[in-house]
């Protein structure tokens, strides 16, 4: 991978084959991992129910591995504060692999950290490190638009309005991708499915996110998700009004125990436990790398009372579906201008580098980016 | 004087011993008070840390390890005490005149915004002792207006300072949201709103052989010029007189108002600079990153040394050590990062209240007072 423009299906095809291999001899490499230490930091609390839990319940999963030690920490600011505490894990936990979780630790945080402990190994959970970064730093990432897709397909099903609504962030490239992804499930099954969506202009702004969920049930919507970094509020509201509910980052199952149909988690435990197992192997991690539901890297939250026996049926099969390869963004899809995104017939690849620079909704969503 | 046989040299040899002696019990209290408030706020927090089921012995020895046990810890230590010596300054100096300013968090903001946005349309030609001094400059007069406003507020139209400063903060929020998101926003950095970088060659370095950069030193040396301000200047005296007693201050001519926006001047200037050190030393640029919670720490640095510019040195690497040892704790303990929140608190309430007790206990006082 010495190319500047190296391809990013390459990779994930490299550590897909990395995976497989893992599956077969996985065991028996961990248990050398006697001397592994891995310091794990969360930019906010690890009970969250979304960004942070994600992570965490990923580190739970790891510390299960024998010869394995995890030593975490919460709540730690994008300042100097991450680096030392990172720095405190090297130099008084002995930790030798870092998962650094939130996306303002990478610069210059991670790299001037990487550049000093050339024996550590950081990784960072968005896809940042290029080419010239320091090899023993880089990243990881789940796409987790296929896991979207999922929810789409039963939230298509579940719904009798037809309308869908969508609490989002900030209109950031992963997250439109992740809007018209849920669209492009819920048309799959229900062509007259639409998704409204309201952004809230912030990663973490609960009063907002209630504001617009109410919003998007008072205009009649039946089904909420959301792509915010605690989903949190929007599922608390969305059943307390009543309606069904899909989640995001975390499972937010217990918080919907009546409307809760499936929801859109990333599934970090595959990654952190693939590192772990190649540093005790003594082989060199990917810098880059990323991926769906084909190398485990993304999941759907178990059931809820809100999925219907066809919604699970169909969002199964069209798991297994994806899995394989099956394209989710299939033409005609046209953006929300008019223009065509995909005529008759074309589809993208699921990994299709186009997408990472989502930067438009697609007909059937309304709501504006500007 | 009571009748006595000795010789009047005896006689003022003891008058000096029995002086000596006062003098030392006057100035034992301020020792003596203090450390009795540590110990009964470690006292208080190992009955928190037992009722949580933990060691007390345990915590103490990883605060001691994590703040001040390594040669790393002591830098991890000092990193994090240098912003904290400015905005407790922010706190001091007013404190003098007997105003309560709590919003040195805002006037850090902002002075390490102005410091990046002054560098903005100067990074490609102007040379680096051009830059850097310009940018102080910038930081320094955008916190001692901001702070400056809060006392001329207060003497011209009777606004309450603390609440002002306060409500300010957010308002300094804003201004760097606006600015960083919209016209100085670095089009490169499409996800973390930043300004453009000022670039490695133009941070500031560390002290050599340790990581702390050089704002620690500027810390200690402001501390020192302002304590001799403070307590050896005409200004410093005047200010004492109408922090005592502000009518009679009026009444003996003094310009109180102009002591008053200069005081508070000063303090915003300190806590402006902290911004600049966050953003030359740190950041290289300013986003959210800058809104860490230092000014709001450095109120209980300045309480804790009773407004002391040379007691906040000492003040300030106790908490920092506090905060940096926070992490090990954490880790190792498995308690919520919370906690290091607590034992804060409970210092802050326990010294407050010992502040009652000078002049009130009858051990310190001199003989004849008693």
């Amino acid at each position: 991978m010495s190319k500047l423009d190296f391809s990013r299906r390459t990779l994930l095809k490299s550590s897909a084959a990395g995976l497989t291999l893992l599956s077969g001899t996985g065991l028996s490499r961990l248990a050398h991992a006697s001397d592994l230490t891995v310091g794990i930091v969360y930019v906010g609390p690890r009970d969250d129910f979304g960004w942070n839990q994600a992570h965490a319940v990923a580190a739970a999963a790891l510390k299960e591995v024998p010869g394995v030690t995890v030593v975490e920490e919460e709540n730690v600011p994008e300042t100097i504060a991450v680096e030392k505490s990172m720095e405190s894990m090297i130099n008084l936990d002995g930790a030798n692999m870092i998962f650094a979780t939130s996306f303002g630790y990478y610069k210059p945080f991670v790299l001037d950290l990487a550049a000093k402990y050339p024996d550590v190994e950081f990784r960072h959970a968005a896809p940042l490190w290029t080419e010239g970064d320091p090899k023993n730093a880089g990243s990881y990432f789940g796409y987790l638009d296929q896991a979207h897709y999922i929810d789409g397909i039963a939230a298509g099903l579940s719904t009798t309005s037809n309308k869908l609504g969508f609490v989002a962030a900030k209109p950031i490239g992963t997250v439109l991708r992740n809007i018209n992804s849920f669209l492009l499930g819920a048309r799959k099954v229900n062509p007259d499915a639409t998704v409204q969506v309201i952004f809230t202009g912030e990663w973490s702004m609960p009063v907002r996110e209630a504001e617009a969920a109410n919003a998007l049930v008072d205009a009649g919507c039946d089904v909420l998700t959301c792509h915010v970094d605690g989903p949190k509020v929007v599922i608390e509201t969305a059943e307390s009004r009543g309606i069904k509910c899909c989640g995001h980052n975390a499972s937010q199952a217990p918080l919907a125990p009546n409307g809760f149909i499936t929801g859109a988690e990333y599934k970090w435990e595959t990654i952190y436990k693939m590192f772990a197992a190649d540093l005790a192997a003594g082989e060199p991690l990917p810098n880059f790398t990323g991926g769906g539901f084909d190398v485990d890297f993304v999941q759907n939250t178990p059931y809820g009372a809100g999925a219907t026996e066809q919604a699970i049926a169909v969002a199964d099969a069209a798991r297994e579906e994806v899995k394989g390869g099956a394209p989710i963004f299939v033409g005609p899809i046209k953006k929300q201008d008019g223009s065509v995104l995909l005529a008759e017939g074309e589809s993208f690849d699921n990994y299709e580098p186009a997408l990472d620079q989502t930067d438009y909704l697609i007909e059937g969503v309304s709501g504006s980016i500007t | 004087m009571t009748d006595t046989t000795e010789t009047p040299a005896l006689a003022m040899q003891t008058g000096l011993l029995a002086e000596l002696q006062d003098r030392f019990r006057r100035s034992a209290e301020y020792v003596v008070i203090p450390i009795l408030a540590l110990i009964v706020s470690g006292v208080l927090f190992s009955i928190f840390l037992l009722a949580l089921g933990k060691s007390p012995a345990d915590f103490f020895a990883l605060v001691w390890r994590g703040g001040f046990g390594t040669s790393f810890s002591w830098q991890n230590t000092l990193v994090r005490s240098a912003p904290l010596i400015f905005t407790a300054l922010c706190v001091a100096i007013p404190a003098r005149l007997g105003l309560v300013i709590i919003g040195g968090e805002g006037a850090l903001v902002l002075g390490g915004f102005a410091a990046a946005a002054i560098a903005v349309p100067m990074i490609d030609w102007a040379p680096v002792f051009v830059l850097l001094p310009v940018m102080v400059v910038a930081a320094i007069a955008a916190g001692g207006i901001w702070i400056g406003a809060v006392g001329a507020l207060r003497h011209y139209r009777g606004v309450n300072e603390t609440i002002a400063s306060l409500l300010m903060f957010y308002i300094a929020v804003s201004v760097l949201n606006f600015f960083v998101e919209g016209l100085l926003r670095d089009p490169s950095d499409p996800n973390k709103p930043s300004t453009r970088p000022i670039g490695s060659e133009n941070m500031i370095g560390v002290i050599p052989g340790t990581d702390v950069h050089w704002g620690l030193i500027v810390g200690v040396l402001l501390c020192v010029l302002l304590y001799l301000v403070m307590n050896r200047t005409t200004f410093g005296f005047a200010a004492q007189i109408a922090g005592g007693n502000l009518r009679a201050a009026q009444a003996q001519g003094l310009p109180v108002g102009k002591l008053m926006v200069v005081a508070c001047a000063i303090a915003g200037a300190c806590a402006g600079l902290a911004g600049f050190f966050e953003v030359a030393a740190i950041h290289g640029k300013a986003n959210a990153s800058l809104i860490a919670g230092y000014g709001f720490t450095g109120i209980l640095v300045s309480f804790l040394a009773r407004h002391n510019p040379l007691v906040i040195v000492p003040v300030a690497i106790f908490l920092g050590g506090i905060a940096a040892s926070g992490g090990l704790v954490q880790r190792r303990m498995d308690l919520p990062d919370a906690t290091v929140l607590v034992l804060q608190g409970l210092l802050f309430i326990v010294i407050l209240v010992s502040e009652t007790f000078y002049g009130r206990l009858s051990f310190f006082k001199p003989k004849g007072d008693r």
